[in-house]
């Protein structure tokens, strides 16, 4: 028989993935009604992929299956590839880097609670760096039905008649052309389909994911440091640098709206295993992670910086959390530890 | 009066449900007088009493039993008359199911009173009655047991800003405070005047969790006459917010006065100091009314069909209480105290000890068995719900690894044990005994450590004192020589010049030999850093060695090879 507490609070590791999983429906709900079904393959094989990984490397590690199989961290694993990934994006690459994220990044690491990265960033990462042509075709809105994807998915389709650059990529990339006249306002204008804050379509998916994130708090799965530091950080940033050159850096509101920004805030910085657990170190971890993906959408080679942002700061973490211990009760006049 | 108190909040803390209603309906009631009493000698924090009484001595109603032994003890008394069967081992009300001396009465069903007398602290000096205290074995009742006698000095200023009652009562199913609050608040406010003189407070703040309106209400009552007999309004009742672990006299001493006493420090350093309502009123019985302590009110509830407060003589079985409330058929275990801290029983046969606020009678549908544990996910629901503010899953991983340097770094040793972070932790992990695991490790080590630094210190003191030796006996040695030399010098040169005499030589060898030894010995002296260990903190440490050392015991058969 245990010992004290005999009492526990009705809470698992099950049910806080659970609601993880709950609170990213919104913004698939949106990326379904602008962008097609596709991304709900997409889901369906990452998380086929995932439990499989899942099970074989329980089994393996001698891992009782049942208990961890069910306690959903592999799904939300899953998820979160497939929502960073190009919904068009053709399925081996979907599944492979689900693999890679549950056997490298989480099963050799130790497993549940042992990774020091993103598993799922990490997939991102090495899929970005070894297909770029691939991860960066993404479906512009209301111009591809489900059939199409579908092909694009499992067939050998000529897929570039379909997609588009995203907004990032296109500001990204018009920027790096270097003609002394684009400026940001100006590829927004020419291209008739980016529209809106973050690209037509694109912000109401962050706001799924907005909304999603602002339940998330309320059900207290996570703490407002990280997201509000994270979002805090990328509009300090890009607001700063907007106002000094408008003409070469888009505006905060853009950076919020586009891309993962809004998926990274509150679901992917957001992760308790690999990121900073004390409050100040949360605050730091996460406008670090700002800092970082706004220098890599701006300056670097990719159109999207979250993931690189989010591993680099992984790596600091141990230190981050070393320093920022908070005080005791008792020692809160600056003594010493 | 109400005078609105500003309170301060602690960090933290959960609110589990509380179930006390059930205890409350009735008030509180004389339990039976049972067939043998079973007094443990050690009740109380500190050494263990030694035995004032043998097999087959009559003893009277509050004789003493057991007479503190050490700086740090508590005396123990007869709680009936009746004649001591035996002093003998006899199972402890102790998770570990170890045994120690206990006096064994038979009682006579006459409950013959020794002579009681009220004590005249006012006549008596500091000293005197805090003698008296410790020999009427008063010691805490919320479940600390620390003896109260050494709690009642004011220190080095000689006065406190505030002496705390602590009537919060935090823990889930407890409510002997709140109907012990109902029933004798003018009692208990007796006793907490007598403290206020002896500790110079110039106010008394009683907390209460907001949850025991009735409680509030009688106390605030209490402490109104209390106020208007002294001409002077220093009791005062504060309403705190219910959430555990608020009665944690460092958490109630937070909310009341907003002051943080650090882990190893003395709250009279800081002005307060803070009793337990019941130890308040054992105060009062025994100055105003010359009674020892022999009973405490003792909540019985959990898988009860009739939950109950009783006055319990020390020494009645739990199963006798637990019988008096109907249990229901599927109990499967006896905890003394409540389901965040309480321990668990060997057997519902151990007898209510002076730490027992509650026997709580649970079964696997009231407790149920965690689910498996899982790994740590870095949550961070723990540390949300420390009231010490403590990183609980980092300890948790030092714990774990055996990095304990680590651990005490992170202040392992100002974790209170109060489950919090147990409780809210979505992995199941049974955090607090990897806590309990760390904090016996270190101790062990530290003792070890100690007692190798000893015998180091004996070993360099004894070269030290054969090096000593040698060099007394050669100086010895060359004042003869020269003394000798002298005599035949003088012998020689006739008696027209004595220079230096042969005695005067040798008494400076004997003067160089005796600096030497005195620079030697300084050097021997070495500064301990265990040395400035409260007597409570060493208390604490002999009583875990003592059970580690029991254990050890214990656990042999069950080792193959020696640890």
């Amino acid at each position: 028989m245990n010992n004290s507490p005999y009492l526990l609070q009705p809470a698992s590791v099950q049910s806080v993935m659970l609601r993880v999983l709950i609170a990213l429906l919104p913004g698939i709900a949106a990326y379904v009604w602008f962008f097609g079904a596709g991304i709900l393959v997409q889901i369906g094989l990452a998380s086929i992929a995932a439990l499989a990984a899942e099970a074989l490397m329980l089994a393996l590690r001698g891992k009782p299956l049942q208990l961890f199989l069910g306690d959903g961290s592999a799904l939300v694993t899953a998820w979160l590839i497939a929502l960073s990934f190009p919904s068009i994006a053709p399925w081996w690459l979907t599944v492979s880097a689900t693999l890679l994220a549950i056997i490298v990044a989480k099963h050799l690491y130790g497993g549940l609670g042992q990774n020091p990265f993103n598993p799922a960033m990490v997939a991102f990462a090495l899929m970005i760096v070894a297909y770029p042509q691939l991860m960066s075709q993404w479906p512009a809105a209301g111009a591809t039905d489900f059939a199409m994807q579908w092909q694009a998915i499992f067939g050998s389709r000529m897929i570039d008649a379909i997609t588009m650059a995203t907004p990032l990529d296109a500001v990204r990339t018009a920027l790096h052309a270097a003609h002394a006249n684009t400026t940001v306002a100006g590829v927004l204008a020419a291209n008739p389909a980016i529209g809106g804050i973050g690209g037509k379509g694109w912000e109401w998916v962050a706001a799924g994911h907005l909304a999603g994130g602002l339940w998330l708090l309320r059900q207290r799965i996570i703490t407002w440091h990280m997201p509000l530091a994270f979002l805090a950080g990328l509009c300090l940033v890009a607001g700063l640098f907007n106002l000094i050159d408008g003409a070469r850096f888009a505006a905060p509101l853009f950076h919020l709206f586009s891309g993962g920004a809004m998926l990274g805030a509150f679901f992917i910085v957001t992760d308790p295993v690999s990121g900073a657990t004390t409050p100040r170190g949360k605050l730091i971890f996460a406008a670090g992670v700002a800092l970082l993906t706004w220098i890599i959408r701006s300056f670097g080679a990719y159109p999207d910086g979250i993931a690189f942002a989010v591993l680099l700061m992984n790596i600091a973490v141990p230190l981050i959390d070393m320093y920022t211990q908070p005080p005791v009760f008792g020692h809160k006049d600056g003594e010493a530890r | 009066m109400t005078v609105l108190q500003r309170l301060f909040s602690f960090n933290g803390g959960v609110k589990p449900a509380y179930n006390k209603e059930a205890s409350t309906g009735l008030p509180i009631a004389m339990a039976p007088m049972p067939a043998q009493l079973v007094i443990p000698l050690h009740q109380s924090i500190g050494g263990t009493p030694r035995p004032l009484v043998a097999a087959g001595e009559y003893v009277l109603k509050g004789q003493r039993i057991g007479g503190a032994d050490g700086d740090v003890s508590s005396a123990v008394h007869a709680s009936t008359s009746g004649t001591v069967v035996a002093v003998e081992m006899r199972l402890m009300p102790h998770t570990s199911g170890l045994s120690a001396r206990c006096v064994v009465i038979q009682p006579d069903g006459r409950e013959e009173w020794i002579p009681r007398q009220p004590f005249d602290y006012r006549g008596a000096t500091p000293e005197q009655t805090r003698d008296y205290l410790r020999d009427a074995g008063v010691v805490g009742l919320g479940g600390a047991v620390f003896p109260s006698y050494l709690k009642i000095n004011p220190g080095k200023s000689g006065k406190l800003d505030t002496l705390v009652l602590n009537g919060a009562e935090c823990e889930p199913f407890i409510t002997c405070d709140d109907v012990l609050m109902r029933e004798r608040a003018a009692s208990i406010l007796k006793g907490a005047l007598i403290m206020r003189e002896m500790l110079g407070a110039a106010r008394v703040l009683i907390g209460i969790e907001d949850n025991k309106p009735q409680a509030i209400a009688a106390m605030e009552a209490a402490a109104r006459a209390a106020n208007e007999e002294a001409g002077h309004p220093a009791m005062q009742v504060v309403a705190v917010p219910t959430r555990y672990p608020a009665g944690g006299a460092k958490q109630l001493i937070r909310v009341l006065t907003g002051i943080e006493v650090p882990h190893g420090k003395r709250s009279t350093d800081y002005g307060v100091q803070c009793f337990n309502v019941a130890t308040a009123y054992a105060i009062y019985e025994a100055i105003a009314l010359g009674q020892p302590l022999i009973s405490r009110i003792v909540t019985v509830a959990g898988n009860v069909a009739r939950a109950r407060n009783y006055e319990v003589l020390f020494g009645t079985p739990m199963r006798d209480l637990v019988d008096l409330c109907d249990p229901r058929p599927d109990s499967d275990r006896v905890i003394m105290g409540g389901p965040m801290m309480g321990l668990l029983m060997p057997a519902d046969s151990v007898p209510v000890v002076k730490a027992a606020n509650c026997v709580l009678v649970g079964s696997p549908k009231l407790f149920p068995a965690p689910p498996p544990e899982m790994p740590c996910i870095r949550c961070g629901e723990c540390a949300k719900a420390c009231p010490a503010d403590l990183q609980p899953f980092e300890l948790y991983w030092f714990s774990r690894a055996r990095i304990f340097g680590k651990a005490q770094e992170y202040h392992l040793f100002d974790c209170i044990e109060c489950g919090c972070c147990a409780y809210v932790c979505p992995s199941h992990i049974p955090l607090v005994d990897y806590y309990r695991f760390a904090k016996s490790e270190i101790w062990a080590r530290e003792t070890q450590k100690e007692a190798a630094d000893v015998a180091r210190e004996r070993y360099e003191f004894r070269l030290l004192r054969e090096e000593r030796d040698k060099q007394e006996k050669a100086a010895k040695l060359a004042a003869r020589t020269v003394a000798a030399r002298a005599t035949a010098a003088a012998a020689l040169a006739a008696a027209e010049k004595p220079v230096i005499t042969a005695a005067d030589v040798a008494k400076k060898a004997l003067i160089t030999a005796a600096l030497e030894r005195a620079r030697a010995q300084k050097a021997g002296v070495r500064q301990e850093n265990t040395g400035n260990l409260t007597p409570g903190q060493q208390a604490e440490i002999a009583a875990i060695e003592a059970r580690r050392a029991e254990i050890r015991e214990m656990a042999k058969p069950h080792l193959r090879q020696d640890d």
